[in-house]
């Protein structure tokens, strides 16, 4: 059932477009709505059975590979499976009001649907094969849906950039998995984490960690690979909510959630992960203060916070752990709710810039009470009404609690964890105030918006009501989500059963709550005088981002590739076939020297003195050619090279060589003077003389090397021929005395019918050409 | 062996080597010909040569297969010259009629 659960999105998406096109009086987005919440409902009755018993499920797909569709419930997937499937609910609701019908609907929920198949796939996948096709499968939806508005040059820039560093960080996962499953044997995630050992204790450990990292980084906007996400804000407000808020992004995350059995505990995971997530976290929400874009800022916003539970994931701690987990659901549902709220702001006035909005608590007071519940959560307010406070604190707690752990790495790095992380938190506060106060309160300029603004249609609203009252309902009464959810997820992701208890009030003098209160009071202070010490970002990060390291990079790639192209590619066919000869003779001569290929021989070789003169006119008429300067003297000197060789062939007894020989050559030098006739007078290029010295070197060396093959060829016979068979039998089972002929026709008739083929296909060739020639107009 | 028989082998190879000279000669004065018909005459010529040669050695070996040869020779030698004879003369082989 499951199995089939998961690609139903997919499997509907074949019949959106049909949809849209058949049925036009309903929004397309309510027959889609069906297939979230059907999923929703079925994994909620997955809920009480998971808490103790993960369970396992397969299906063949590949057995011969040991490939196979193998799905693993525990709560860690169910965790995520409810996100993608709950907020995609509400996503599609909310799009069904945000969209209107003359969007282009059809491909909006295809694409839509196939990116909800790829998630719920990523999520379930116990096999890393099946897991990667639905990685891959993620970002190229996600691709698609950057790109939604394709007319903007914006909208394909952000598509291109998201989907070329995502597919390199899915490329080097890939590259992860396949190591990793060739040391265990195995490509079943379950298998693996049992021999989690072959995989720490090989030499390469560190080169799959970094792989695999590399995907879980790119994939949730980790710096330095976090330079997609605010371009990704090009896409519709309803895909950044889903994909860049609360799902894909999050499919990273929950890669080194599922493998931190197998990683966790190493000091290099520790390390990476921990410092990684840091550094995003902080560089996140300094940036965010910056941006002057809504999105932009939920968009720096998504990628600190993104950090922050990475960094938690990283210290690899119980407590550590379980604020990861708990705020992953938090995050999902006040960034979605957020970046609804702004879909709305932007969808009423016309535009998402910070600095021509203000003052709109008074017009839309539902939208802006909406967003006091998002903003406040996001920065951590410390009141009971706000989920983001409880993992904050814990946040705080699990910073505060590493440098108690066992372990020189933790004992040395750990002092210094709280402060980055109190740094971090500080201006995710500031962003949150600017991003709240400056759109709803403040003077309202309403000659800058397009339209005078008021609450949108209630159907836009649920979406963020539904997430709104879940942030309330889960700060209040967390004890249900805990059992059900957290716990389990914590122990799939931690290996044991453990149990945190959530509260609010942890009573006076911990340390968690006056960090809250430090975030606070420092956040208010710097909010408040923000205009003083703004111009620091010229100063940092100024002119040196990783937008413009992205940009360079691009641009070296094409402009190094084209480089090295127009190096070579000359259009100049002396100089390939200079590189193909040359190439050749190295190679060969390589070739030569290392297998030791000098067997020469010359037994039962006569010379004759005619032969020797034949042989030295040949060589002299060919060596001459190359000094004529006048084409037909060229033609007929070439000529005596051909007859010599017919002459040789009569000197070594073969007729119908001969024969054939002296037509050819004779019609050859026939249709030479013919072209000949009919070549242009071209002016004479003089070649430079170290072109020519290579030329000669060239030629001479392949000369020699094709000289050495035939004598060291000749030299060594490792076989008797076959030639006594064709004379014994010619005329028995052949019926001729021509032993050539014999062979042509009959014991080797299939070359020969071939043959006969290319002399076809050639003369069709010159007839087209002719022919081609004569009615095109030739230039 | 009787001493015909040598004689005849003898006579054979001493051709060969006059002929083999001659087509040397013809060479030269196929590179070095000051003219193109100078070039077709030396060509012609050593086509000649190549039957005498080819008849000798079809004696030398006793065999008959090479007498195709022999008129084959003859044929293209003449058929080339007069090719050659042609492009030097009007510059085209084949003349097109309808022109």
């Amino acid at each position: 059932m499951l199995h089939f659960l998961i690609i139903a999105p997919l499997l509907f998406s074949i019949f959106t477009p049909i949809l849209y096109q058949n049925i036009k009086r309903i929004h397309t987005g309510w027959m889609v709505l069906l297939i979230p919440i059907s999923i929703f409902v079925y994994l909620l009755s997955y809920l009480p059975k998971i808490v103790d018993h993960p369970f396992h499920l397969t299906f063949n797909w590949l057995p011969s590979l040991g490939i196979n569709y193998d799905l693993y419930v525990d709560g860690l997937s169910i965790l995520f499976g409810l996100l993608i499937s709950g907020i995609g609910s509400l996503v599609v609701l909310y799009s069904i009001f945000y969209l209107h019908k003359t969007e282009k609907l059809g491909h909006f929920y295809t694409y839509l649907l196939i990116f909800m198949t790829a998630m719920l796939g990523i999520v379930f996948s116990d096999n890393v094969f099946v897991f990667y096709v639905f990685w891959e499968l993620t970002s190229l939806s996600s691709f698609l849906l950057i790109g939604f508005w394709n007319y903007r040059e914006k909208s394909r820039y952000g598509a291109l950039k998201s989907m070329l560093i995502t597919v390199l960080g899915g490329l080097a996962m890939f590259a992860g998995f396949v190591w990793m499953s060739i040391l265990t044997d195995t490509s079943s995630i379950r298998e693996m984490i049992e021999n989690s050992e072959l995989i720490t204790n090989s030499p390469y450990f560190i080169a799959i960690l970094i792989l695999i990292l590399t995907g879980a980084f790119t994939k949730s906007a980790q710096f330095p690979f976090h330079i997609w996400l605010p371009d990704a804000m090009e896409a519709p407000t309803p895909v950044s909510a889903y994909l860049h808020s609360a799902t894909m992004v999050k499919a990273g995350i929950y890669l080194v959630a599922r493998l931190s059995l197998i990683f966790a505990g190493t000091d290099e995971f520790f390390i990476i992960v921990s410092s990684i997530g840091l550094l995003t976290l902080c560089w996140g929400s300094y940036m965010a203060v910056k941006q002057t874009d809504l999105k932009g800022i939920l968009a720096y916003s998504t990628i600190s916070q993104l950090g922050m539970i990475m960094a938690m994931l990283g210290f690899g701690t119980g407590v550590a752990v379980f604020a990861a987990i708990f705020h992953i659901l938090n995050h999902a549902t006040f960034k979605g709710s957020l970046f609804m709220v702004a879909g709305i702001v932007d969808h009423e006035t016309g535009t998402r810039d910070i600095r021509r909005l203000g003052g709109l608590y008074t017009l839309m007071p539902i939208t802006a009470t909406l967003a006091i519940f998002g903003v406040f959560s996001m920065a951590g307010v410390p009141l009971p009404i706000f989920n983001g406070f409880l993992s904050k604190e814990m946040f705080f707690d699990a910073t505060v609690d590493l440098s108690e752990e066992a372990g020189t790495i933790y004992q040395s790095i750990g002092p210094f964890i709280p402060f980055i992380a109190l740094l971090g938190s500080i201006f995710t506060f500031v962003y949150s105030m600017i991003l709240f106060f400056k759109t709803f309160t403040g003077k309202i300029q309403l000659d800058k918006l397009e339209r005078k603004p008021h609450d949108p249609p209630f159907g836009m609203l649920l979406s963020p009501i539904v997430l709104v009252t879940l942030i309330v309902v889960i700060a209040l009464f967390p004890g249900p989500f805990n059992h059900y959810l957290l716990t389990p997820a914590t122990s799939a992701v931690m290996g044991e059963v453990s149990q945190t208890h959530i509260k609010f009030w942890h009573g006076f003098y911990n340390l968690p709550l006056f960090m809250s209160l430090t975030v606070l009071v420092v956040g208010i202070i710097l909010f408040l005088t923000r205009e003083k010490w703004v111009r620091v970002y010229n100063r940092i990060p100024g002119s040196w981002s990783m937008n413009k390291g992205y940009d360079y990079i691009l641009d070296g790639l094409i402009k190094g590739s084209k480089l090295v192209t127009t190096s070579y590619m000359t259009g100049s066919l002396k100089n390939y076939v200079r590189m193909i000869i040359g190439f050749m003779t190295v190679v060969g001569l390589y070739t030569f020297i290392k297998t030791d290929g000098w067997a020469f021989t010359f037994n039962g070789a006569t010379l004759s003195i005619p032969e020797i003169a034949i042989a030295v006119t040949m060589m002299i008429a060919a060596i001459s050619v190359l000094f004529i300067s006048n084409r037909i003297a060229g033609i007929l000197v070439l000529g005596v090279v051909g007859y010599g060789l017919s002459l040789l062939f009569v000197f070594y007894s073969a007729p119908d060589l001969a024969l054939t020989q002296l037509i050819v050559e004779t019609v050859t030098v026939s249709l030479f003077l013919l072209a000949f006739y009919h070549l242009p007078k071209l002016k004479e290029e003089k070649e430079s003389k170290t072109n020519n010295f290579i030329n000669l070197v060239i030629s001479v060396s392949f000369g020699i090397f094709i000289t050495l093959v035939g004598l060291s060829s000749h030299s060594s016979k490792w076989f008797d021929s076959i030639s006594s068979y064709f004379v014994e039998t010619s005329y028995t089972l052949g019926g001729g005395n021509n032993i050539v002929n014999v062979i042509l026709v009959d014991m080797r008739g299939l070359d020969t019918m071939f043959e006969i083929s290319v002399l076809g296909v050639a003369a069709l060739g010159i007839l087209a050409l002719i022919n081609y020639k004569k009615k095109g107009d030739v230039e | 062996m009787n001493i015909f028989s040598t004689i005849l082998t003898g006579s054979i190879i001493l051709s060969l080597l006059v002929l083999s000279v001659s087509v040397l000669l013809l060479l030269y004065r196929t590179i070095k010909g000051p003219t193109n018909p100078d070039r077709a005459i030396a060509l012609d010529s050593i086509g000649i040569n190549l039957i005498a040669m080819a008849a000798l050695i079809a004696i030398q070996l006793k065999t008959t297969y090479f007498n195709d040869i022999i008129l084959l020779i003859g044929i293209l030698a003449f058929i080339g010259t007069i090719a050659i004879a042609k492009f030097i003369e009007k510059g085209v082989i084949i003349e097109n009629d309808r022109d």
